[in-house]
């Protein structure tokens, strides 16, 4: 049996309210909440990146899965925000958790689904015995320009996932993904802020290749999606996972565990594998889980997992998602939210 | 700061790693060549806990250029509960969030940036436990 061994998501205390971003740029908030379905987001703080984000998340997944560090033989990190545009987010990593020097690392990026190919890769190792263990973690501090729509939902969190053979909470049962080039959502090289193209994001981006993926994932399994307990989708906004799972058979029930957009925002990388992490930390044992990340350029990673006995070990060896979500919290106002993500131009 | 300090400060900054006397089995913390309390030279590494209380604070409103953008905010005293005392920022803090006894618990965040283009420098930062 081949999958998750330990879990851990990490998300920031401070907040913004969509009302908030919508009054300082002049658009009606109650339209602009209706339209994403989103009531707020989470904000790093100033000392907070991908990079910290990532540290966090695995020492939950650490703590979960009660290993020795010096067994993980891959640890990979998926974002389109590393601190670093010339050195893997994973090195340090590694070093803060006193996994390695005997380690391989990488940073990928695509899009949105980075963190989930940080995940497949991670499997893959294990799969393959390249090594006992692998970890994949998916996170960001998610750009949008000042006045943009994605500024509404680019937020920071993420989540990682030790992958292994023994005490497995989740058994991975089925992968497929799903790649073409759609040029929906882009940053170049040197920009800051990345660009999109608006409404073509929707039906040929993030429909065409969530619903491929998951089309295909359910034909290669052979299952059906009421066969499922949970489902969880990429979420850019609060609407498009839950029109993306009516398209494919899911009811709303079965993606409201791990719904979390509306107070959590678009955590890009993070957006699906913290979703998993909320669904497993309530799921029991026989449950399956069906999962397709949406990352822009385009693609699309789907999964299946059956949740095992093994969960009801783990789970509360570390705090859970909905609880830092619902907890802590520290709203900022525009100003303060537009110094905390470096908007200001300030002198050196 | 220098690339080839930062890397020798990693394991007391990432990991908490401080050296136990093996003849007096004091921690010191960073680790040192020669035990304060009884001089010898022979210690075992020791992760210290990460949690601990805090002692005592003071709010920094006047930073060093590096800071600035901080202000204002707190530097503490933590004990931990293996009884070495550790000087760090509270992090997510307000000067109103803070009182002296707290539970506070070590996390891992960016404690400065060496310039626009040099390296970025990571440790341990307090924060109140919820």
């Amino acid at each position: 049996m081949i999958g998750i061994v330990g879990y851990g998501a990490y998300l920031p205390r401070y907040r913004i309210k969509v009302d908030e971003i919508a009054r300082q740029w002049g658009y009606d908030p109650d339209s602009v909440k209706k339209g994403l379905v989103l009531h707020e987001k989470t904000v790093p703080g100033l000392d907070e990146d991908t990079i910290t984000i990532s540290v966090e998340a695995s020492k939950k997944a650490l703590r979960r899965a009660q290993i020795d560090p010096k067994e993980i033989g891959a640890v990979y990190v998926g974002s389109e925000s590393h601190p670093y545009a010339v050195k893997p987010t994973a090195t340090i990593v590694i070093d803060a958790l006193d996994i390695g020097p005997n380690v391989h690392v990488a940073s990928y990026e695509f899009a949105c689904k980075a963190g989930t190919e940080a995940m497949y890769n991670a499997y893959a190792l294990v799969k393959a015995d390249e090594m006992k263990y692998a970890m994949g973690i998916g996170a960001d501090t998610s750009q949008g320009a000042p006045g943009d729509a994605l500024e509404f939902a680019a937020s920071a969190g993420g989540a990682a996932f030790i992958m292994g053979k023994e005490k497995v909470v989740a058994e991975i049962l089925y992968t497929n993904s799903y790649t073409s080039d759609t040029p929906d959502f882009w940053r170049r090289e040197g920009e800051y802020y990345p660009r999109h193209g608006g409404r073509f994001t929707g039906e040929p981006a993030y429909f065409k290749h969530i619903l491929g993926a998951g089309m295909a994932l359910l034909e290669k399994s052979k299952m059906k999606p009421e066969d499922f307990k949970y489902a969880v989708f990429h979420m850019p906004n609060g609407k498009f996972p839950q029109t993306a799972g009516r398209k494919l058979g899911f009811t709303k029930e079965q993606l409201e565990a791990g719904w979390i957009a509306p107070w959590m925002g678009n955590t890009y990388s993070g957006s699906s594998p913290m979703g998993l992490t909320a669904i497993l930390d309530v799921a029991e044992p026989g449950e399956l889980i069906f999962m397709v990340s949406f990352g822009s350029g385009a693609g699309s990673d789907g999964f299946i997992f059956r949740v095992t006995e093994e969960i009801t070990n783990v789970r509360d060896r570390a705090e859970k998602l909905r609880t830092m979500l619902d907890n802590n919290k520290k709203y900022l106002t525009y100003g303060e939210y537009a110094k905390y993500r470096r908007k200001i131009i300030i002198n050196e | 700061m220098i690339p080839s300090r930062y890397v020798r400060e990693i394991p007391q900054r990432y990991r908490l790693e401080g050296g136990k006397c093996l003849k007096c089995g004091h921690i010191n913390f960073p680790s040192r060549l020669i035990c304060p309390e009884c001089k010898s030279k022979e210690f075992e590494k020791t992760v210290l806990q990460d949690e601990g209380k805090l002692l005592t604070y003071t709010i920094i409103r006047v930073a060093a250029e590096k800071f600035s953008q901080e202000t204002p905010f707190a530097v503490g005293i933590v004990e931990l509960n293996d009884g070495v005392r550790v000087t760090c920022q509270i992090a997510d803090a307000e000067e109103g969030d803070i009182q002296i006894g707290q539970r506070i618990k070590l996390v891992f965040r960016k404690i400065q940036e060496d310039g626009k283009a040099g390296i970025l420098c990571y440790g341990y930062k307090g924060v109140i436990v919820g």
